[in-house]
């Protein structure tokens, strides 16, 4: 599904900021696995969803998504096979315009010409679709997002991304910025449309208990390298303790701390 | 004379739509729009004079409008510079190519020429020809406006809303936001061009110069027409924005006429139109607290 080989990427290249996030990484997630990703900031989770969404290019190396290679494909083409959603619960959205108009352009990719799709059916179908959120939208449509909460913006974001049925799906954070109860309801969101659809998933998170409770692998990253890579039952026999454990075995960069108090909260 | 400032308010008021879809809907300030109005009247002028015709002035005048907002777009996609300075640019240039268009001339009459008012107005020669036109350019803006609406409906529309509110999500609807700035920034000027050249005709004669403070004519309008009427319908939108360009044009006329009772001069009208811009920012920016936006 995804397949990345020999990716180099350095930031501001040439001058006194350059910083080399990776060389030579490699990596292949299989059709339909759900891949929970956790690493200390700087690791390069973040710039690893960037070069697969196609948001930044890599310095050498290629990225293959559904078996073709996507290396210089445009974040907009590569759109087509792969939905994102960001800490930002609006960043997905368009807050000046109501419910019905976001779900509408997010329910096709690509090019669109003057056809009026949103009528009685469509909003009859976008209804549905929102009563399943359980977030209490589908009386809401005609309402602006920008009214909306930050959890029922996400939950928003999290549909219009599975409208459009992407093959791949790539979650940084998205449940970060939201109070506890939204976090687990998105959460919940998440599991039941990823079982739902099958989509082939990569989550980057900083809970380690959700990144042991999700998912059917997990990769550990620092310094730009996957230093864990477990799966199946070797996974489920996780613990926070033990996640941590590796983590200060790695030698301990930047905000384990931080982590640290993260895993132990849930 | 009320007739008179209705009609070009109209007239303007097809202008200042295209400077709402940039502005306001795009989030693209365009400055084309000072180049691209003489433009419109400048073409629609060469095809009256050179016997071309009214049709293929009004089609050319469309078709040079869009082009001329393309060429920014383009200047701002490829060369990563800044809408208002990619505007300029575009502004600049025309200001040579209208010259040209107009066979190296700064001014080109149309007086005694036959034009579509000339026409619109025989067409009915037994009533007042103010009033014919006045009835002429109410049918033709609201169509063109209802347009304009529909437009914004269809999925296509649907997306420039999006593109002016947040680009990321137009990537992620795979969408290339590049082009959708060339084809909006396009109509955005085509409507201006359209203006221009209906202006001409009005007026009798196209200039180098008509389009100087044409943005600022553009954006008082818009704002003088969200100061009016608060609304989130994207018909009310499209609608207070000619009702703005009407009653500026009102304001203007009234300031010209009976200035001179204050000791104003045609020459202050710039300053007062800057006050009044600033004066309707400073009304809606206390009036919206938290709402408001592009549809709301």
């Amino acid at each position: 599904m995804i397949r990345l080989e020999g990716i180099v990427k350095t930031f501001h290249p040439g001058s006194p900021d350059a910083h080399t996030v990776f060389q030579g990484l490699n990596l292949e997630v299989g059709e339909g696995e759900f891949v929970t990703v956790i690493g200390s900031n700087g690791a390069g989770k973040s710039t690893l969803l960037n070069l697969i969404s196609g948001k930044i290019f890599a310095d050498a190396g290629r990225v293959f998504i559904n078996g073709r290679d996507m290396t210089k494909l445009p974040e907009y083409r590569r759109a087509q096979y792969v939905g994102r959603i960001f800490q930002d619960p609006l960043a997905g959205t368009a807050a000046t315009m109501t419910v019905e108009d976001n779900l509408m352009i997010a329910a096709k990719k690509g090019f669109r010409g003057l056809r009026i799709s949103l009528n009685k059916k469509q909003r009859e179908t976008f209804r549905n679709h929102l009563a399943h959120l359980d977030m209490g939208l589908e009386d809401r449509m005609k309402d602006n997002v920008g009214l909306l909460s930050g959890g029922q913006r996400q939950a928003l974001t999290l549909l219009m991304m599975v409208l459009s049925r992407p093959p791949l799906i790539l979650l940084d954070e998205h449940t970060a910025a939201l109070d506890p109860r939204n976090a687990e309801r998105v959460m919940d969101l998440t599991r039941i449309f990823v079982g739902d659809y099958g989509f082939t998933t990569l989550m980057v998170t900083h809970n380690m208990a959700h990144a042991i409770r999700y998912g059917s692998r997990l990769l550990m990253m620092d310094r730009g390298r996957i230093v864990l890579d477990v799966g199946g039952e070797e996974k489920a026999g996780l613990t926070v303790e033990g996640l941590v454990k590796r983590f200060s075995e790695l030698g301990a960069t930047a905000s384990d701390a931080l982590l640290l108090t993260r895993g132990g909260e849930v | 004379m009320i007739e008179g400032i209705f009609v070009e308010g109209l007239i303007y008021g097809i202008m200042a739509l295209g400077v709402f879809f940039t502005f306001r809907i795009l989030n693209f300030p365009d400055l084309t729009v000072d180049g691209s109005f003489p433009l419109g009247a400048a073409v629609m002028a060469a095809c009256i004079t050179s016997g071309a015709g009214i049709f293929w002035g009004l089609t050319l005048a469309l078709v040079s409008g869009w082009l001329a907002g393309a060429v920014t777009a383009e200047i701002h996609n490829r060369l990563r510079v800044p809408h208002l300075l990619a505007g300029i640019l575009t502004m600049t240039m025309l200001y040579s190519i209208n010259i040209r268009i107009m066979g190296n001339r700064a001014n080109l009459p149309l007086v005694r020429q036959e034009t579509l008012l000339t026409q619109v107005t025989q067409a009915f020669p037994g009533l007042d020809p103010a009033w014919v036109l006045l009835g002429f350019f109410i049918v033709l803006v609201l169509g063109i406006k209802v347009l304009l609406d529909l437009f914004f409906l269809t999925d296509m529309g649907l997306v420039f809303g999006a593109l002016g509110n947040n680009e990321q999500m137009v990537l992620a609807a795979g969408v290339n936001p590049a082009t959708y700035k060339v084809i909006g920034v396009g109509i955005s000027n085509a409507l201006v061009a359209f203006s221009g050249a209906l202006a001409a005709q009005y007026q009798g004669f196209s200039d180098v110069n008509l389009g100087l403070g044409m943005v600022v004519f553009g954006l008082a309008a818009v704002m003088i027409g969200e100061f009016l009427i608060p609304s989130n319908r994207i018909w009310v939108l499209t609608l207070r924005v000619v009702l703005g360009a009407i009653l500026y044009k009102a304001i203007l006329y009234f300031g010209r006429y009976y200035g001179y009772a204050i000791h104003m001069t045609p020459s202050d009208l710039k300053l007062i139109s800057g006050l009044l811009i600033i004066f309707a920012l400073v009304l809606t920016r206390r009036g919206k607290k938290g709402r408001g936006g592009l549809f709301s």
